[in-house]
């Protein structure tokens, strides 16, 4: 078993958040693991990515090569695109619809959404509107580890864990609300298969 | 055995703790910050009352360690690659001195600068000290070499370097602790000149220092993580440094030939395995993470001796930093099939955040430097540099810490005006009090504006050495009372800001100006 996974987003959007329960699931079900991270002056509002990779046999690598990613999961669109070099042929493609504008010259929605929609295995959602509609905006990344978990090959439960491990003492209610939006994430994504 | 997930940094944080720590030192700087935080927040740290404040600089903090050494303990000094030159006065001669208690130098180099000024390769600076060095390829042994640093530095009393790069700094894997070493007891140096460098002394520790290199090869020679590989095609052999072993170790499954390989990680080089692999092979391949250190030294000044090829050859990019992809383009195997990046895809660099006290301070001095052109003000490193940036296009200069202060003293008395100088706290206290000390004594005609945001914000909230203390420093430094200026960086204050910079524009002399406000993400943690 192998994953490598991207992951993408805009700095403080929490895609750390993804990749540190993903990580947990990973270790708690006995895979190796190797997750390269970002830090310092892009984190403030600038691109950021981190290359999480998973597998039954020793990792080399810290980075994933061009053309090996499994899968892209990003909570921003364009920076969903910008990962479009490491995925692999046949990779899923799965992200946030919802654009992190503080930019003058982010491109236009409908040139986006048409370079998103050239990828073949994909999960497009608006995460950001799921997330505020259960009450709960702060959750968005959330419902994007949701939409992916199916593709992970991770048991879900294990991911409930992740989620109960770094949420846990923020209180059962912040857990709750991160559950129910990684429910509600991979419930579309179900729907979309 | 449980995993322990830790970054690379963290991996050292452990390794240390774990290897007998008594004191840990640094500044902080991206890729190295990591170490001391986890050292920080360790309940062992805590419980054994390790030393894991942080220093003013990185000199103070080598300096700080040696006498932690010399007291018989076990210390780790952390900083970034150029961390190492604000630090080189006291590393170079601690080469002399050498160690008591064992000494680890970690530095955390940045090729492709992520987050620096340039991409020096600090095993310069181990060859140079004729120091031994490490260079883990991985986590784990990250956190294994601290155990055999601390050995080395003990048995050789030398300080030791583990030189780590960003990729290894900033990933996580998995680790596997080993039984924990009780820290040393307090002892002095048997022999009462070890850190006395009269140049009488001096001379014979330099000669001693040289006479023990072969001892250091040998050491490199027989170290557990230098590993030879031997292979059927000697059409060329690969030697390869630290963490791009792991880039050669992804693309090894797909090569059709079996080359021996040589990976280095620890220093000076082991020769005895150099001449058996250039000896055997037609041709030797480099690959290193930074610069062509090893490439250079193999392949010698004419480059007539052994065919060598690397980054210096074109067969690898001679700056930036390895990925699998190059390595893979260097070992002649084709690319996997991948697309571009989409056109529509645009830049994202970074930016000052929303309701950052810097955005409000540069508003102001763009209002006031308006009426002399471009180009007046010179700045420094710190989240502040990206002022720089539009909409801002505040500051014109960044160039080391504490490079503002003086730079706008050395074009004041080129008859420059207005010249303003832009700092921030803990660069100030880092660097900065030296080269205000100057403008004093010249009396030079400048406005330094101490950014005041009540931490060390660009690499994730450190403690600021001159928290509490900036006006008084000025004061000490001999600034006058009345020409030290603390200002509320707010948009509802601007016209009165606007107002007392000018005041101290006019004012022929010095003038510091602390626009003070924490910065939006302490005032966060603040509330909580």
């Amino acid at each position: 078993m192998k994953k490598d996974i991207i992951l993408a987003g805009v700095g403080g959007q929490g895609i750390l958040s993804i990749a540190t329960i993903i990580g947990y699931a990973a270790i708690e079900s006995g895979l190796n693991l190797k997750q390269a991270e970002v830090h310092g002056m892009s984190q403030r509002g600038g691109d950021v990515q981190s290359h999480l990779r998973i597998s039954d046999k020793p990792i080399h690598s810290d980075l994933i090569p061009h053309g090996g990613a499994d899968i892209i999961i990003s909570v921003e669109p364009m920076e969903a695109l910008r990962y479009k070099p490491y995925l692999a042929t046949g990779g899923w493609f799965i992200t946030n619809s919802n654009p992190v504008i503080n930019i003058s010259n982010y491109p236009k929605m409908e040139n986006v959404k048409n370079e998103m929609n050239n990828f073949k295995n994909k999960v497009i959602l608006d995460a950001d509107k799921i997330a505020k509609d259960m009450g709960t905006a702060r959750s968005m990344n959330m419902v994007v580890l949701g939409a992916a978990s199916n593709f992970l090959d991770i048991p879900y439960e294990k991911l409930e864990d992740g989620i109960k491990f770094i949420f846990g003492r923020k209180g059962e209610k912040v857990v709750e609300a991160n559950l129910n939006a990684m429910k509600a994430g991979r419930k579309i994504a179900e729907q979309n298969k | 055995m449980k995993k322990l997930l830790l970054l690379g940094d963290e991996a050292i944080g452990q390794g240390v703790l774990d290897a007998g720590l008594s004191g840990a030192y640094g500044y902080p700087g991206t890729p190295s910050t990591e170490i001391i935080e986890y050292i920080q927040r360790n309940p062992d740290a805590k419980e054994r009352d390790v030393h894991r404040t942080w220093s003013a600089n990185e000199k103070t903090a080598m300096e700080t360690a040696l006498g932690m050494s010399y007291a018989g303990k076990r210390t780790i000094i952390t900083m970034k690659h150029v961390g190492l030159n604000v630090a080189a006065d006291a590393y170079m001669n601690s080469a002399l001195t050498g160690a008591n208690g064992g000494i680890i130098v970690a530095v955390a180099d940045d090729p492709s600068m992520h987050s620096s000024q340039n991409e020096q390769d600090s095993r310069y600076f181990s060859k140079f000290a004729l120091l031994p060095a490490f260079e883990p390829s991985d986590q784990q042994e990250a956190y294994d070499m601290c155990f055999n640093a601390y050995e080395i530095s003990e048995k050789y009393h030398l300080p030791v370097m583990m030189r780590l790069t960003t990729r290894l700094a900033h990933s996580r894997a998995g680790i596997i602790r080993k039984d924990i070493l009780k820290e040393n007891e307090m002892h002095l140096p048997e022999n009462k000149d070890q850190f006395m460098l009269l140049p009488a002394f001096a001379r014979k520790k330099y000669q001693h220092l040289l006479s023990i290199q072969d001892e250091l090869t040998k050491e490199s020679e027989n170290s557990p993580f230098n590993i030879y590989q031997d292979g059927e095609d000697k059409s060329l052999g690969i030697i390869v440094c630290g963490l791009a072993y792991n880039y050669l170790m992804e693309n090894y499954k797909d090569l059709e030939s079996d080359y021996p390989i040589l990976k280095i990680s620890q220093y000076p080089l082991p020769r005895k395995q150099i001449e058996k692999i250039t000896s055997e092979c037609d041709k030797i391949m480099v690959l290193e993470e930074g610069m062509p250190l090893v490439e250079e030294m193999l392949k010698g000044y004419l480059g007539n001796g052994i065919k060598v090829i690397g980054r210096l050859d074109g067969t690898l990019p001679r700056a930036g930093e390895l990925n699998p992809q190059i390595v893979r383009k260097a070992l002649g195997l084709p690319e996997l099939p991948s697309e571009e990046i989409p056109e529509v895809v645009t830049g994202r660099p970074p930016a000052l955040c929303m309701g950052c006290p810097h955005i409000d301070t540069y508003k102001v001095l763009n209002a006031v430097t308006k009426q002399y052109g471009n180009g007046h003000v010179f700045s420094d490193i710190g989240c502040y540099t990206l002022g720089y940036l539009p909409p801002y296009n505040a500051i014109s200069t960044c160039v080391d810490m504490g490079a503002s202060i003086t730079m706008a003293i050395g074009a004041a008395d080129a008859g420059f005006f207005p010249s303003i100088a832009t700092i921030g706290d803990s660069t100030f206290g880092h660097s900065g009090i030296t080269g205000l000390l100057d403008a004093v004594e010249c009396k030079a005609n400048i406005v330094v504006v101490i950014m005041d945001n009540d931490t060390t914000a660009m690499t994730g909230m450190q403690d600021s050495q001159v928290t509490g203390r900036i006006e008084q420093i000025c004061m000490g430094v001999g600034v006058e009372k009345e020409h030290i200026r603390v200002i509320n960086p707010l948009s509802k204050n601007h016209d009165e800001n606007v107002k007392i910079f000018q005041e101290e524009i006019d004012h022929n002399g010095v003038s510091v100006i602390i626009p003070r406000r924490p910065c939006i993400h302490v005032y966060g943690k603040k509330k909580k």
